[in-house]
């Protein structure tokens, strides 16, 4: 019911147009929020993997990134959830997952996927962080104020009561975090391929249908997750070279050193992405080239929506702007800047994101009908709490919402200073 | 000693249902339902539509329905110019279709297809439904518990027939339910009852004297997208392949 008109308003009805034959009873139901939960789920496995790249694999030239992806991946984690709850018509509900999980439908093992894996990331957080947590609480110790009362307080909690940091001790946390990692892994691409095969296995759309859809969700996540925690680290690290500089003058040693440490970390960690975003696009485009070549009966329609109405977002944003523009800008210039770099990485985040548009929009833009389409239009200014939650502002909150949550879970958990 | 007993009973004694299980017990199983459209009989009327929306409450004056009607009209440029309307609530009394006026002496053939839920055998929304509360019984016909959906709007993603839809005011998973609270007492659907040409009947397949039933083991009948394999049990006389 629309609060503001008192009118029965079908869902869906409010950002759907249809063209020629769509059934009545077709909308474009999954909408913004179904773009953004692959997305951030996305982003979530893809910061996970690159902190496992130093953990396990030993990557050393990833240190310093991996300790921030490790706990950006925290931030983000809750996030992952936060589209759904948005999209769900019965909110409230959303727990009855848990209670009676359905196991012949993929959307019922969400929960216990995402539990497994937010345990992990807690874990992994707490064995890296159990020293200083402990060397906190010693600190903190014989001061007064309240603030310092509260923090030795939280921190004797994070402890849960150890207190030991001998080398032993702490070669088992280093050992623990490695294992951890390690699990990790699988668990990070299970729960992003299982996003991917949430779509794949939907036989009634015919664009979504595809067993590749895992894998090259898998690859598009950790494609945005690295860029994502590399354009980070590279705005925190600029912030702190510009505090450096006010404080102490453009040619200072410090502003030298972080602007050489920062130059380092970015360019062996867009190698990582690099690889990574080769993956993905020859997955993507073995999935379109397959599609015309095999030419199945859904093909006529899904040719039309790539090359007419959809063009201009699937080549020119998707691959164009947000694939090739980005690959060009890592492989050709003989000397990276950190200008070049930074657009890389927004233009790489830019394309996932239309990736996951033009494949959630795009698989509804024409009907199981195959004799019609159906055209989706984003609600910009909310007029009611749908047109919110399924809108620009509703998505903006879920973007938003894992920077507000690194800067509080920083506070405590300093992913950046701590050496 | 009460707790020797306890511990006495087999694990086995204690099973842990979905709600989807405890529903599906729901029914008769010498009993399955299945439905029979004749095109040839359909003139678009709109009735059927019209007693659905009542009979089940669905909001009359919105676009989504359980059941529907659509026009086909094949002109001799081989072209197949298809609508619904309102789901052809209202009968079709326009020449037009999608803004574009037909000629009537270009018509090689035009007919009526009445759609709803397929109640299919192997239910691909039943699947998907993440906590069960989509469930087929034992009788064959495929039911929403208004009480437990989520609204994430799965079943209606999967469904190839687009039968399913949010209900405007429960918000939850809507879908025709053959009329289930009345097959069950003996009554036919309430689109049966208000076909004025016996286009449409309900029947049980698996009752050797149904009408319906001889009509599907004897004569020639067709179904529905038949490749996504999900059988549908909804069975019609005189399917045409330009049917979508």
């Amino acid at each position: 019911m629309d609060a503001a008109t008192g009118e029965l308003v079908v869902h869906g009805a409010e950002w759907t147009t249809k063209q020629l034959f769509v059934y009545p009873n077709e909308f474009i139901y999954w909408s913004i929020q179904i773009v953004m939960y692959p997305y951030m789920t996305g982003l979530v496995a893809g910061a996970f993997v690159l902190s496992s790249l130093y953990h396990v694999f030993d990557q050393k030239d990833l240190k310093d990134m991996a300790r921030f992806s490790l706990v950006f991946s925290l931030a983000l984690l809750p996030v992952a959830m936060m589209p759904l709850q948005f999209h769900l018509q019965q909110p409230f509900r959303g727990m009855n997952v848990m209670f009676t999980p359905h196991l012949t439908s993929a959307i019922a093992a969400f929960g216990f996927v995402f539990s497994t894996y937010a345990v992990i990331v807690l874990s992994e957080i707490w064995f890296v962080y159990r020293q200083y947590f402990i060397e906190q609480t010693i600190a903190l110790k014989g001061k007064d104020t309240t603030s310092d009362t509260l923090k030795r307080w939280l921190y004797n909690i994070l402890t849960l009561g150890t207190r030991d940091v001998s080398e032993g001790a702490l070669a088992i946390d280093k050992k623990a975090v490695k294992i951890l990692a390690a699990i990790g892994i699988p668990v990070a691409c299970f729960l992003h391929g299982y996003a991917g095969f949430i779509f794949g296995s939907v036989k009634a759309n015919a664009l979504w249908m595809s067993p590749l859809m895992p894998v090259i969700f898998i690859m598009s996540a950790v494609v945005s997750g690295i860029a994502l925690c590399m354009l980070t680290y590279l705005i925190i690290m600029e912030w702190k070279k510009f505090q450096a500089i006010l404080a102490k003058g453009r040619g200072d040693e410090s502003v030298i050193v972080i602007h050489g440490v920062e130059m380092d970390v970015m360019s062996k960690a867009s190698r990582y992405l690099l690889g990574f975003l080769i993956a993905a696009i020859s997955l993507e485009l073995l999935d379109l080239i397959f599609r015309g070549y095999t030419a199945m009966k859904s093909w006529d329609i899904l040719r039309e929506v790539m090359f007419d109405a959809d063009f201009f977002k699937i080549f020119i944003l998707q691959y164009g702007l947000g694939n090739l523009v980005p690959f060009l800008l890592l492989v050709v210039p003989k000397k990276q800047t950190l200008k070049t770099l930074a657009l890389a990485l927004v233009l790489i985040l830019f394309g996932v994101f239309m990736m996951r548009w033009n494949v959630v929009i795009g698989g509804q833009a024409f009907s199981l009908s195959f004799a019609g389409y159906m055209h989706y239009h984003l609600p910009l200014i909310p007029h009611s709490l749908e047109t919110y939650k399924e809108g620009l502002l509703g998505a903006l909150t879920v973007f938003a919402t894992p920077f507000v949550l690194f800067w509080i879970i920083n506070k405590f958990v300093p992913s950046l200073r701590y050496r | 000693m009460k707790g020797v007993v306890a511990a006495a009973l087999p694990l086995s004694a204690f099973k842990i249902l979905s709600p989807a299980q405890v529903k599906a017990s729901v029914g008769d199983s010498n009993v399955r339902w299945v439905f029979l459209v004749d095109i040839q009989k359909c003139v678009g009327c709109g009735f059927c539509v019209k007693a659905c929306k009542i009979e089940n409450e669905v909001p009359y004056d919105v676009g989504v329905t359980r059941t529907w009607v659509e026009r086909y009209v094949v002109t001799k440029d081989h072209k197949t110019h298809i609508d619904t309307p309102m789901g052809g609530r209202d009968g079709y009394t326009s020449s037009k279709i999608h803004g574009e006026e037909i000629d009537p002496d270009t018509i090689t053939k035009a007919f009526f297809v009445p759609k709803l839920c397929n109640h299919c055998k192997k239910p691909a929304c039943v699947q998907v439904c993440p906590v069960g509360a989509t469930y087929q019984t034992k009788d064959g016909v495929v039911l929403v518990d208004r009480s437990w959906c989520i609204g994430c709007g799965y079943c209606i993603m999967a469904c190839p027939f687009g039968a399913r839809f949010f209900h405007p005011i429960y918000k939850v998973a809507e879908k025709c339910t053959f009329c289930y609270h009345r097959i069950t007492k003996g009554m036919k659907t309430a689109c049966v009852e208000a076909c004025p040409f016996g286009a449409r009947q309900i029947g049980d397949l698996k009752d050797e004297n149904d009408p319906v039933a001889k009509t599907i083991m004897t004569k020639r009948v067709g179904i529905l997208k038949d490749e996504y394999g999900t059988q549908p049990q909804v069975y019609y006389i005189g399917l045409d392949e330009r049917v979508r």
